[in-house]
């Protein structure tokens, strides 16, 4: 891709992956920015994204990219 | 770990060791299935239990500010223990059992995976592979399985911290089934025997601990309960006593009568 298109899609909306449903996320959102806009208490929430656990100290370091699998859990009541 | 005592049965009646831990209760309850997070907290401590399974789900991005579930639970006072419900492979388990333990509150696991969705009973043979491949990378693997000893010989074996046979189906309250199978586990394995599921009511964990295992986990059967309280208390009480009648040594069983009171001496004789 150009230099021209690559800026103009860091610019875009893009879309990525969230507990099995397409969410459509700002760009340069990163995990932190992804988890406060759900309203989500980063410490009472686990994430994987592409497959890989990330640590809760990458949160506000790691940006999402178009395409991004990510699985936010938390614990349920269970026996 | 399992020879009985007569030194202090009070507090041995109550201790369950796993792995590097000591637990001040014999009993495990779940966290599922109660009407409200207020009764489950209730119950918890009417239980006196120190071990509380939950389960690893996915959020609910959609809804606002759902209410944690770790709000009701006093995580200096209990381990909670994140389970693998609902995965039917070992590939599925490890990777729940992996996002359980990232919440990093232990490296504990109560491993489930499921063979057959009617009787939620266990894959043993993913069970196996996922026992093995959580020990190696360090956790304290407590699997749900069958009540086969071959096979709780075999968990042992992979790196399993406990062994948790069932009593009958899973949410079944059909109580202990098949003793027999207990024993033999008992028997089979050094490693804790924690009787995981099927359990209904006060008189079946009363006798299932008086088989000699070191542990029951019950989740419906307090939770299904008119009075999960109430239940939960009695729960409290039937693990004790069943551990403390299995420790003090039943009489033996005898077909005709032995009368208590002296035959010499009686009135008019």
């Amino acid at each position: 891709m150009t230099a021209e298109t690559a800026r103009a899609r860091s610019t875009e909306e893009f879309e990525i992956v969230a507990n099995g449903e397409p969410r459509t996320i700002p760009p340069g959102t990163t995990v932190a920015g992804f988890l406060t806009a759900h309203e989500l208490d980063p410490d009472l929430v686990v994430v994987e994204r592409n497959g890989e656990i990330l640590r809760r100290a990458d949160y506000g370091s790691t940006a999402l990219e178009p395409g991004d699998a990510l699985e936010v859990v938390h614990f349920v009541g269970g026996g | 770990m399992r020879e009985s005592t007569t030194t202090a049965p009070t507090q041995t009646a109550d201790r369950l060791i796993l792995a590097d831990r000591s637990f001040g209760s014999r009993l495990i309850i779940g966290t599922g299935k109660y009407d409200s997070p207020k009764t489950m907290a209730a119950a918890l401590v009417a239980s006196g239990a120190e071990i509380i399974t939950v389960a690893v789900r996915r959020v609910d991005l959609d809804a606002s500010k759902e209410e944690s579930l770790l709000h009701w639970l006093d995580r200096d006072r209990v381990l909670i223990l994140p389970n693998t419900a609902g995965c039917y492979t070992a590939e599925e388990a490890v990777r729940v059992a992996r996002l359980g333990r990232a919440a990093g509150l232990s490296d504990f696991v109560k491993l489930e995976v499921i063979g057959d969705e009617g009787t939620l009973y266990p894959d043993v043979v993913e069970l196996l592979v996922a026992t093995e491949t959580l020990a190696g990378e360090g956790f304290i693997v407590l699997p749900y399985t069958s009540d086969d000893p071959v096979v709780a010989r075999r968990l042992q074996e992979a790196g399993a911290a406990a062994v948790m046979p069932l009593a009958s189906p899973i949410g079944s309250g059909l109580g202990l089934v098949d003793p027999l199978g207990i024993r033999f586990i008992l028997d089979a394995v050094d490693v804790p025997v924690i009787v995981d599921a099927g359990v209904g009511t006060a008189s079946d964990a009363a006798a299932t601990m008086e088989l000699g295992v070191d542990g029951i986990l019950m989740n419906t059967a307090i939770a299904k309960a008119r009075d999960p309280v109430r239940m939960a208390e009695a729960m409290r009480l039937a693990v004790r006593a069943g551990r403390l009648a299995f420790e003090s040594g039943r009489m033996e069983k005898r077909a005709y009568a032995a009368p208590s009171s002296p035959v010499e001496g009686r009135v008019g004789g």
